[in-house]
């Protein structure tokens, strides 16, 4: 008793009771790897002779980072890939599928599993009650052959929200509080469990945005018990029968409980070159933009792209204001394209990027120009993050970011919703 | 062990991105070529200045971001002896033991560019002969000890065909 989501999670998977500080090898349920880790983690594997699965269903290849390939290296990293998953049986997750970590949760992963993945974003998957964490390519390479790893149980932080956002507000806005609160070193090594009412009434895309950013405070993982959002999404997906509770003990441990109340969160903005520098939009109103990004594997989902769209309907970019959308799966694309939002971003004088991590990561498709701003729904925001050392990155919600790409300036959204 | 060697200076959150830019994606498969640009967006001359046998010194939270292991991989390939740091993010910390590059935290405060530094990592003293001090730091939890000792993650495998931590 008295276990934390991530205490429970790894003693089911090393069959014994383990508390925070132990360190345990644990049984893996699911590996990813993308084009920018995996071919290294199958370099190492080849070193050793040591090239399979050890569960191929459950190991997944993703050609995310740089799709379509801009290179020729890039395509050979691309062939590699391949060759992989043709040899082991592994699935492969080629260019126009989608980001992983939005992919791994519409696909994979179920409440209760243990995911290892070599890009530091894997964490988002903890949305669904699952042990997720990044790791690197070696780490993933040894999890993929031998399906299994070693951790050190972490300790928790639970973040406990209460009330309703106020208008304008969103869990973008919420987990850009709490990371400059805390710092984006203030949860190195923990976990965070994100709890409360308004995390009971929290959509999965809502939560999905806040566990994908639990790196950028430092933890190894973001976790949310599973329930009947949960529950429902799984069903959404055909996975109804994966749903398991997972719960923390009534008097689980914490290292540290953090109370926030959700209606006192403004629209936050991370200005460069820290996630942690943070500021309400007063203080950040008014500075120009010269891109606006929505997409990503942070705030790119239905619920984000819908309220863009709201609020983009009939208006037009700001004519010295490029507006970029990267919806992050193929499911994704799709459901935006049924429901008309597509429409309406071309129309506002929006280019469409295909599924995949585009500008974010700073390999093609958006790279700022030297003193360039962008504002972004990303997750990240260092120098030289999206292609250009001399560029600066500010993050906000994708209702900032679309009510920015009209006015050209960073705008508060509430003055267009 | 004992690693002797000159410092350059680093600040506060040295990203994965500032040590191997997103921008060189295409270098990945060809780590000789990368490690030429080593930080290179945090001091675009360093790789040109620095020599083989460097220590790098830096502030708090040192490899935060991306989990790539590019990053520790074209240090040491570079050449770099080892990292001191107030603190390190978790994923370069765990990335750079599984490639053997040494990652030593304490009080760097204690430490400025182009002094000279004697490390013993098993004792977990740093001597610095520039500034006349000695540093101690805590040692690496024994899981790590072991899998540096055995050359890297992908070497401690190869002998063991298993995990065998403890």
């Amino acid at each position: 008793m008295n276990k934390t989501i991530a205490e429970k999670i790894i003693s089911e998977h090393c069959e014994r009771e383990v508390q925070a500080g132990d360190f345990v090898v644990a049984k893996v349920d699911i590996c990813l790897v993308q084009d920018g880790t995996g071919p290294l983690a199958i370099r190492q594997l080849q070193k050793i002779n040591l090239e399979k699965a050890q569960n191929p269903q459950k190991v997944v290849l993703f050609i995310d980072h740089a799709v379509p390939s801009p290179r020729k290296e890039l395509s050979n990293d691309h062939i590699t890939l391949r060759e992989f998953a043709r040899k082991t049986g592994a699935c492969l997750s080629d260019i126009g599928n989608g980001i992983c970590h939005q992919v791994i949760v519409e696909s994979f992963v179920n409440p209760g599993d243990i995911l290892i993945g070599a890009d530091s974003h894997s964490c988002t998957a903890g949305a669904l009650g699952a042990f997720a964490t990044g790791m690197g390519s070696t780490d993933v390479a040894i999890g993929i052959a031998l399906g299994k790893t070693w951790l050190r149980v972490p300790e928790t932080f639970k973040i406990s929200v209460e009330g309703d956002f106020q208008k304008g507000v969103y869990p973008k806005d919420l987990m850009l509080y709490i990371i400059g609160l805390i710092g984006a070193d203030g949860a190195t090594y923990k976990a965070l469990e994100f709890d409360g009412e308004t995390i009971q009434k929290m959509s999965l895309s809502g939560r999905l945005t806040l566990c994908n950013m639990a790196v950028e405070a430092g933890a190894k993982t973001g976790l949310i018990a599973s329930d009947a959002v949960t529950r429902a999404f799984l069903e959404n997906q055909g996975r109804g029968d994966k749903f398991r509770e997972i719960k923390p003990d009534a008097d689980a441990t914490y290292e540290r409980i953090i109370n926030l109340r959700a209606p006192e969160i403004q629209p936050t903005i991370s200005l460069p070159h820290t996630v942690d520098n943070t500021v309400t939009i007063e203080e950040a109103k008014g500075i120009k933009i010269d891109q606006v990004f929505i997409g990503t594997c942070t705030n790119g989902r239905m619920e984000d792209l819908q309220v863009a769209a709201q609020i983009l309907k009939g208006k037009n970019r700001h004519p010295n204001t490029r507006l970029i959308i990267g919806p992050p799966s193929r499911d994704i694309y799709l459901k935006s394209i049924k429901e008309g939002l597509l429409e309406v971003f071309i129309r506002a004088g929006a280019v469409i990027l295909p599924p995949g991590c585009g500008p974010c990561v700073g390999v093609h498709e958006g790279a700022l120009g030297d003193g360039e701003r962008c504002l972004s729904t990303q997750n990240r925001n260092f120098l030289g993050r999206m292609g250009n050392p001399k560029g600066f990155i500010y993050l906000g919600s994708p209702a900032t970011a679309a009510a920015s790409a009209i006015k050209g300036e960073i705008t508060d959204p509430r003055e267009v919703l | 062990m004992i690693l002797q060697g000159k410092v350059w200076k680093f600040g506060d959150d040295v990203s994965t991105d500032l040590i191997a830019p997103g921008r060189l994606f295409h270098l990945r498969s060809n780590l000789q070529e990368f490690a030429k640009h080593v930080l290179e967006d945090a001091d675009p001359e360093f790789a040109k200045k620095m020599s083989k046998g460097d220590f790098v010194a830096a502030g708090k939270n040192f490899g935060l971001g991306s989990s790539r292991e590019h990053a520790p991989t074209i240090m040491k390939i570079a050449g770099i002896n080892g990292v001191l740091a107030k603190s390190f993010a978790r994923i370069f910390y765990r990335n750079a033991i599984n490639v053997g590059l040494p990652v030593i935290q304490c009080d760097t405060d204690k430490i400025d560019e182009g002094d000279e530094l004697e490390v013993d990592l098993e004792e977990g003293k740093l001597i610095n002969k520039t500034k006349d001090i000695q540093l101690t730091f805590p040692p690496l939890p024994p899981v790590m000890r072991k899998i540096l000792s055995d050359g890297g993650l992908l070497s401690h495998i190869q002998k063991y065909k298993d995990f065998q931590l403890k």
